[in-house]
């Protein structure tokens, strides 16, 4: 059985896989003025949590059903040749969750980012837990639900760690690049806690919906400034 | 109050395009008007008959354009959502389908959300392979001085079978974080214009070219731009990033988007950008699409542009 420390280790922004690199749209919105303060990154992230944070969660959890299907059916094929009939299925659904989130991304910085992120976090996987070697270029949020998968962790699971993510990792970039108050940034994400649990809630409630049903929030200001970035000769982050 | 329309566009030889069906009650109520220059394409306004939506009201419009159809839909002015008399939510259902060879130009003024507000607005386009599309949506969020309702904005591309956007938006109380940094920060209006053309398939590439643009500090005021390299790339004072192009991922479409201080600001960013030399000069057909008449005040403000 898995426990809660598995989580811990997928969640941290210390896993091998490319997080730190990323700002999740924070750097743009910090050059281009939007964003200076305590107040400013409370804002930020309110939205992006109910933006991409909603689609990741929900995309992760969905991933993460049908890739826990997939696991299922290969090890029954190991034991029985017979089984495994809804294999194509489920390796299906992966592969429209991807395209799901390609329609969710009309950036094409944000798309290659979260590529990116996606081939490095199922590297990581890889080499951490027993990933599928098939599983190489997806999006983030359908590879964390590809990995969570492998480490043995439940849909809402994934969905949490997946909806932490679109916040940690901006909250962390803020204090590099504003020098603020590492305090004031953790009690932001501490009061953000309690709507990463109801997201992930909801995500894993929605797992087996079809893909245009799945939440699809858009945060026209996040897609602009990473078009933006994206052109910089010299950035800190990657996007 | 529940109402419907329902729109029918098909191929004539003589005027390229008729219509074969044009139904409404209020306040849904299509007029065919008649443009300059038709190009063998109807266009029609909507005229609201009656104030709204209003909370409770479920309002329904059906669009069918044809093979080798040209239909323009606009409206005589912005629509108002109001809070209804009994609370509820408004709810407007826009379904379009364009056959192959068809073209669709969607291109109505503005959604305001007054105070108290609960509207919703569902669009689900449909577009067979080869069929042309230019869709126009535009939020303003409150009247003068006015906070904004509920309103939620929900729009799904699909071309040929394949789903090539799905796009939400979210403002109002409701929302959260909808007027912070990462969404809109404080601009008072947002637009996106959703361009599909099956030219671009043809494209060598599978993404068109992309371009990005930065308003200048006065922006609004609908002049041309004077810098610009061969690129389109545009090079200005980063807090004034507003509005963007963004090319789709798997197939030939791509999405305006942008965002300002007023309905103006945001109409002339789309404008502007709409008209972007955003396309290699071979696919010429996306070029033959009036693309500049999207709006009146466009020819003139980017005559200057063009070439």
């Amino acid at each position: 059985m898995t426990g809660l420390a598995t989580l811990l280790v997928l969640a941290d922004g210390r896993l091998p896989a490319g997080g730190h690199a990323h700002s999740g749209g924070l750097e743009a919105a910090v050059s281009s003025g939007r964003l200076r303060d305590l107040a400013g990154l409370s804002g930020f992230l309110r939205g992006r949590l109910a933006t991409t944070g909603r689609i990741t969660a929900a995309f992760a959890a969905a991933a993460c059903v049908a890739a826990r299907t997939v696991r299922a059916a290969d090890a029954d094929a190991d034991a029985d040749a017979d089984a495994g009939h809804d294999d194509a299925l489920d390796r299906h659904r992966l592969d429209a969750l991807d395209e799901g989130l390609d329609a969710r991304t009309p950036s094409p910085a944000l798309r290659r980012a979260s590529r990116v992120q996606g081939r490095a976090l199922l590297r990581a996987g890889r080499a951490i837990w027993s990933v599928d070697p098939a599983q190489r270029d997806r999006h983030h949020p359908v590879a964390l639900g590809i990995v969570a998968a492998a480490a043995g962790l439940p849909p809402a699971e994934a969905a949490v760690a997946g909806a932490y993510g679109t916040v940690s990792g901006p909250a962390s970039a803020a204090v590099r690049l504003l020098g603020l108050d590492p305090y004031g940034v953790h009690s932001l994400l501490a009061e953000l806690a309690g709507e990463c649990d109801r997201l992930a809630a909801l995500a894993a409630a929605r797992a087996g919906d079809p893909i245009d049903l799945l939440p699809a929030d858009s945060a026209p200001l996040l897609e602009i400034g990473a078009e933006v970035h994206a052109n910089w000769e010299v950035r800190l982050f990657a996007s | 109050m529940r109402a419907q329309a329902r729109i029918v566009a098909v191929a004539d030889p003589v005027r390229g395009t008729r219509l074969a069906a044009m139904r409404g009650e209020p306040p849904l109520l299509p007029r065919r008007t008649f443009p300059s220059d038709s190009e063998g394409e109807v266009q029609l306004h909507l005229v609201g008959g009656a104030a709204g939506p209003l909370g409770g009201d479920d309002l329904r419009i059906e669009i069918e354009v044809g093979p080798d159809a040209r239909l323009c839909v606009r409206s005589v002015a912005a629509s108002l959502a109001l809070p209804g008399p009994a609370g509820g939510q408004s709810r407007l259902h826009i379904t379009a389908r364009v056959a192959a060879g068809g073209r669709l130009r969607w291109l109505p003024e503005p959604l305001i959300g007054a105070a108290g507000c609960d509207h919703r607005t569902v669009t689900s386009i449909a577009l067979a392979e080869g069929a042309t599309l230019l869709w126009r949506e535009e939020l303003v969020c409150g009247r003068y001085a006015e906070p904004v309702g509920d309103v939620r904005i929900e729009t799904t591309l699909r071309y040929g079978g394949r789903t090539l956007l799905r796009n939400d938006l979210a403002v109002g109380p409701r929302a959260s974080g909808w007027s912070g940094p990462a969404v809109l920060d404080g601009a008072r209006a947002v637009g996106s214009l959703l361009v599909v053309d099956p030219a671009w398939s043809d494209a060598t590439s599978q993404e068109p070219t992309r371009c990005v643009w930065m308003a200048g500090p006065d922006d609004g005021s609908g002049r041309p731009d004077s810098a610009g390299g061969p690129t389109g790339v545009r090079r200005a004072a980063p807090e004034h990033s507003t509005a963007a192009v963004l090319p789709l991922a798997g197939g030939p479409a791509m999405l305006v988007n942008a965002v300002g201080a007023d309905p103006r600001a945001v109409r002339a960013r789309l404008d502007r950008l709409s008209v972007r030399r955003y396309v290699p000069e071979r696919t010429a057909r996306f070029r033959a699409i009036p693309i500049a008449r999207v709006s009146p005040a466009a020819s003139s403000a980017t005559a200057g542009d063009a070439e």
